[in-house]
């Protein structure tokens, strides 16, 4: 059954907000929980950390993220989701690149071609393969 | 402690994404993107118990990464939590009857290779 391009499309635009949620609400939350310290492991400390903003907008974002991942896998295959959204890793080395100024080693630069390369061979497989489970 | 956390982070995040994949398959593919159907589609799936199975495990998978966090390097966590992409590609093909062909596999050979390389 040949996909149609309306779905390969849908789920390129979903993979992109999926990983885009993740990676932004991620740095939200590290940001954050930076800033407010160690919490400690009490049930009120974490809700209190809740409350900086950082925190609280990446949870947002984080919501955001659990949302669209499980809209793209209500059409895709997992085996074709996870490998194309752990582009999200070279997303995030490229961000600390660009909004850190951290520098990209030669090591870095040699996993960000291999992540590369194999998201582009998943990339190039059928979004989904499997009918109702 | 360390290795203890990695195997709950792996099993936790392979759980979360399988279930989550089976429920979501279980309630058909999304189509309308109108608030308001957002809104229902989140209602339905909400009661869905593979999908509140899926979130639990996520949130223990998301707990266990904040703790390896603090006592392990990055360089160490971040791979670690990658390792889950081979028992969820066994699963895929085994429970969710996905044709996981040759490139699926290379793929995820490389992106694991990758991620090593991209957190040193």
């Amino acid at each position: 059954m040949p996909e149609t391009s309306e779905l390969r499309a849908k789920t390129r635009l979903f993979a992109v907000l999926t990983v885009l949620t993740n990676v932004a609400g991620n740095s939200a939350l590290t940001k954050g929980m930076h800033q407010v310290g160690d919490p400690g492991n009490t049930p009120a400390a974490l809700i209190g950390a809740l409350f900086h903003p950082w925190v609280a907008l990446g949870v947002a974002l984080l919501i955001v993220w659990t949302l669209t991942h499980m809209a793209l896998l209500s059409w895709a295959d997992l085996s074709y989701v996870m490998p194309v959204t752990a582009v999200s890793y070279v997303v995030t080395a490229l961000a600390a690149r660009f909004f850190l100024g951290e520098t990209v080693s030669l090591m870095r630069w040699a996993g960000i071609v291999l992540i590369t390369s194999g998201v582009t061979l998943v990339g190039r497989t059928a979004v989904s393969s499997s009918g109702p489970v | 402690m360390k290795w203890v956390l990695v195997l709950m982070l792996v099993c936790a995040t392979t759980v979360g994404d399988v279930f989550r994949s089976l429920g979501m398959r279980r309630h058909g593919e999304i189509r309308d993107f109108r608030p308001g159907a957002i809104g229902k589609a989140v209602g339905m799936v909400a009661s869905n118990s593979f999908v509140i199975i899926s979130t639990c495990a996520m949130a223990v998978s998301f707990f266990s990464f904040l703790k390896l966090v603090s006592i392990a390097p990055m360089s160490f966590a971040v791979p670690m939590s990658a390792a889950a992409f081979i028992p969820e590609t066994l699963f895929a093909r085994v429970l969710l009857k996905e044709a996981v062909d040759w490139r699926r596999w290379t793929g995820v050979g490389l992106i694991l290779i990758g991620v090593f390389f991209i957190s040193q």
